[in-house]
């Protein structure tokens, strides 16, 4: 499956115009427009041509791209979740508010990037796997225990992955806040601030910067308090809105404490 | 790639064909198609509407098909795509309908119980790398409320107050956007989703002039029938077309 | 000893009739401690007995929450209570995830009510020890069921299953007309009430804080809670102020007249919201003969 690049976020998979990659789909998404593409048959959403040689043939990809970019970031007592609202599709913006954010616990909140239908069924299963883990064990699901077991439920499809990029954040036993950042297949990181999806190349450099104060030699490691936290977050997805046409639209910012979950909204910019 | 040479070139993939030596396969390609649909959720319900085409590649194959289903008193399918799939769809939402039916304890699937199963058996199928190739909007009115979501072939699955498939998507949602109130009725969108078709009619080669509206409303659902939309080749840049300096790109 | 020849398989009747493992099993429902059930417009209140193996002890558990809108109080089998449970579990999380909007309640009965069924028509199974109370809450409002092993299922206003219900039911039957409008206090007291109906005559059983546990689901939105340990003594602090518990309770003989009691088997309910009462015993004999 990665032979395609798939489990790159930003790779190309139709529904994401991705000019560099011959034989990817590329220009535009034509919707459900099927058959009409006069040049290009891998003009459309979930068609392919195939590269091998032989006889023309298209053939459904399974795979697409709805863009959006999550981030988590953990401080001193709190965590801070969020994502944008805005759902793409080539070129396209078909709905502005679709949301991306999963409230695990009163600790813990999953955001996903990705393909919006793995997204969906993954928050589906994972909502029924809490449930299931509360009845049998009495009691929420802690913030470890969520991060493995997202980590495990990816790989159970490791061979038809979710495509799908989780951070989660939340207060761990401790009272501690934590972020976890995953890639499509399970593997994950506990860090201190994580962005994954089509801004990633724009955030993560910041987060890496303003919090864990990387290339700031001999400047002191100061944390971050909870409004300052949320203030670099509406800054860092204002610039990605700037520049990423896949982010933009609302972002929901989730504040999680230890009295838990607070949702606070922003609007970035609809173009 | 033409009509034809799409067929030729397709020729045994359409049903599900072993053949020795190589791996199954299943409806890779969408062959009957239909174009846009667009949906406008109202003050007092919803709007749909779609036009009566159903192209096979380039060719104007059906000329007054109805791309809409009613799947309870309160619920309506707008359906772009793949033709022959959109009638599998029906025929499987009938059933489940009517094993719902059968239960014989009066209830039944709310529109949005009925989006979160369309979303669930497209996503299923996709997964089985054979998918039904539709883009389809549900359209209802519950508990006071108009519902209006979509679900496509990925099983990608969302609402919004307006939504456009197909070449819509383009040509059609900002015209919605703009148009679209919290207290917008239904008899006022019917005439924006009307003048959007209208559009669309002028500039998407698969849509046709007949068209069909549909709402759904306190008083349940009333699909329309289907009306051809009068309209006008007479404007001055249609005749002319594009000169430096006009404003539009004809 | 000669006892009966006819009830050492499951799929023999007997020349009456009966199928005597399946009424074998309803009987194991009236040796598991006592379940109560009420409903009034809004709410459904599961009040239970539960018993203590021995003195170190913990109780057995009766009361399982199958969703944020369904509960069960079981007597019977505890073990096969859970396997129950279990199952109610997953389709209502099935369900969830097909369909995005909670199980209706009777549907879910059903399908436990098709899942007994089948143990009583193969020779390889055996079936459930055990009744269910099914409280919950649905688009036509509060339901209250009772599941048996042989494959019935009633709805039910009021509803008490286990040993020594009958005097429960009989408190019940008396006194189920107030409790449509009844508050949630006045639910609960009531199903309390009828409750202690079933040790009243006991020497060594009284209610208590420990072996009295309430189930509340009710349709304002507030989903499902239970009363356990401390919660529950002002219940029990009321029964004493009020009247002492009756003394015409009526022990379950031979019990074949006892769970079909038309009880308040809800005429209105089964008219007005399609509830599957068809199938409900006129009267006479046991339940499971349909």
């Amino acid at each position: 499956m990665d032979a395609l690049g798939l489990l790159r976020p930003g790779a190309s998979v139709s529904g994401l115009p991705a000019a560099h990659t011959p034989g990817a789909a590329t220009g535009f998404a034509l919707g459900d427009h099927a058959g009409r593409a006069q040049a290009a048959p891998a003009a459309e959403p979930g068609v392919v041509a195939s590269t091998a040689s032989g006889p023309l043939q298209r053939r459904f990809q399974p795979y697409q791209n709805n863009g959006g970019t999550v981030l988590a970031v953990a401080g001193k007592g709190f965590c801070v979740v969020a994502s944008d609202t805005r759902l793409g599709l080539g070129y396209s913006i078909p709905s502005r508010k679709v949301s991306r954010i999963l409230k695990m616990t009163d600790k813990v909140v999953l955001a996903s990037s990705g393909m919006q239908a793995d997204m969906l069924t993954l928050h589906k299963t994972l909502r029924m796997r809490l449930v299931q883990y509360q009845q049998t064990h009495q009691k929420h699901m802690s913030l470890t225990a969520a991060s493995q077991m997202l980590s495990n439920m990816l790989y159970t499809r490791r061979f038809f992955p979710y495509y799908t990029f989780n951070v989660l954040g939340g207060i761990d036993e401790n009272g501690e806040g934590w972020a976890y950042g995953y890639d499509a297949i399970g593997s994950h990181e506990k860090v201190s601030a994580v962005c994954s999806g089509t801004g990633q190349t724009l955030i993560q450099p910041v987060l890496d910067n303003q919090i864990e104060f990387k290339q700031q030699w001999g400047a002191p490691k100061v944390d971050l308090s909870l409004e300052a936290t949320v203030e670099l977050i509406r800054d860092a997805f204002t610039s990605a809105g700037e520049r990423d046409i896949y982010t933009g639209d609302f972002v929901e910012i989730c504040k999680i404490t230890k009295d838990g979950v607070d949702v606070e909204e922003f609007q970035l910019k609809l173009d | 790639m033409s009509g034809l040479r799409l067929t030729e070139g397709s020729r045994g993939l359409a049903a599900s064909v072993a053949v020795e030596g190589a791996p199954l396969t299943r409806t890779q390609v969408p062959y009957v198609t239909g174009s846009s649909v667009l949906g406008m959720k109202c003050a007092d319900g919803v709007v749909i509407a779609c036009d009566t085409m159903a192209s096979y590649g380039t060719l104007a194959r059906f000329k007054s098909l109805s791309r809409m289903h009613q799947v309870s008193p309160n619920c309506i399918l707008g359906v772009g795509g793949d033709y022959s799939d959109f009638q599998q769809l029906q025929t499987m939402v009938d059933a489940e309908m009517t094993a719902q039916y059968v239960a014989n304890d009066g209830l039944t699937l709310s529109p949005k119980a009925i989006h979160s199963f369309l979303a669930r058996h497209m996503y299923h199928r996709r997964c089985k790398v054979d998918p039904l190739w539709n883009t389809v909007i549900v359209a209802g009115f519950d508990k006071g409320e108009g519902v209006l979501s979509l679900v496509d072939l990925f099983g990608t699955a969302f609402s919004s107050d307006v939504l456009a498939t197909g070449f819509g998507l383009h040509l059609g949602l900002p015209l919605l956007r703009n148009a679209h109130r919290p207290d917008i009725t239904v008899a006022e969108a019917k005439g924006v989703l009307e003048d959007i078709l209208k559009v669309l009619f002028y500039r998407d080669a698969r849509t046709n002039d007949v068209v069909q509206l549909a709402s759904v409303t306190a008083a349940g659902v009333e699909i329309g029938k289907m009306t051809k939309l009068k309209t006008e080749w007479g404007y001055k840049s249609f005749v002319e077309g594009a000169r430096v300096g006009d404003d539009s790109s004809w | 000893m000669f006892r009966n020849q006819y009830d050492t398989d499951i799929t023999t009747y007997s020349p009456q009739g009966r199928l005597h493992q399946v009424e074998y099993a309803m009987e194991a429902v009236k040796q598991g401690s006592a379940s109560v059930g009420v409903r009034s417009k809004t709410h459904v209140v599961l009040a239970t007995l539960k018993r203590f193996a021995s003195e170190l002890s913990g109780d057995q558990k009766k009361l399982f929450a199958i969703d944020d809108h369904v509960v069960i109080a079981i007597s019977g089998l505890t073990a096969d209570a859970r396997v129950l449970s279990r199952y109610m579990r997953t389709e209502t999380q099935h369900h969830k995830f097909m369909y995005d909007e909670p199980m209706p309640v009777g549907r879910l009965v059903l399908q436990v009510a098709d899942k007994c069924q089948i143990s009583t028509q193969r020779a390889s199974k055996r079936p459930f020890g055990v009744g269910l109370l099914v409280a919950g809450v649905d688009e036509n409002g509060p339901h209250l069921y009772q599941t048996c092993p042989s494959g019935n299922y009633f709805e039910y206003l009021a509803m008490a299953i286990g040993a020594r219900s009958q005097s429960a039911k009989t408190y019940l039957e008396r006194t189920y007309t107030t409790l449509a409008e009844a508050g949630v206090e006045e639910l609960i007291q009531s199903a309390v009430t009828a409750l202690r109906e079933t040790v009243a005559s006991s020497k060594d059983t009284e209610l208590t804080t420990k072996n009295t546990a309430i189930a509340i689901v009710g349709t304002d939105g507030s989903g499902m809670r239970v009363l356990e340990n401390a919660a529950v003594q002002p219940y029990i602090d009321a029964l004493d102020a009020a009247s002492p518990a009756s003394d015409d309770e009526e022990e379950d003989g031979d019990g074949d007249n006892a769970a079909a009691a038309p009880a308040a088997a809800a005429p209105d309910a089964a008219a007005g919201e399609a509830a599957p009462a068809a199938d409900a015993p006129a009267e006479g004999p046991a339940d499971m003969q349909t």
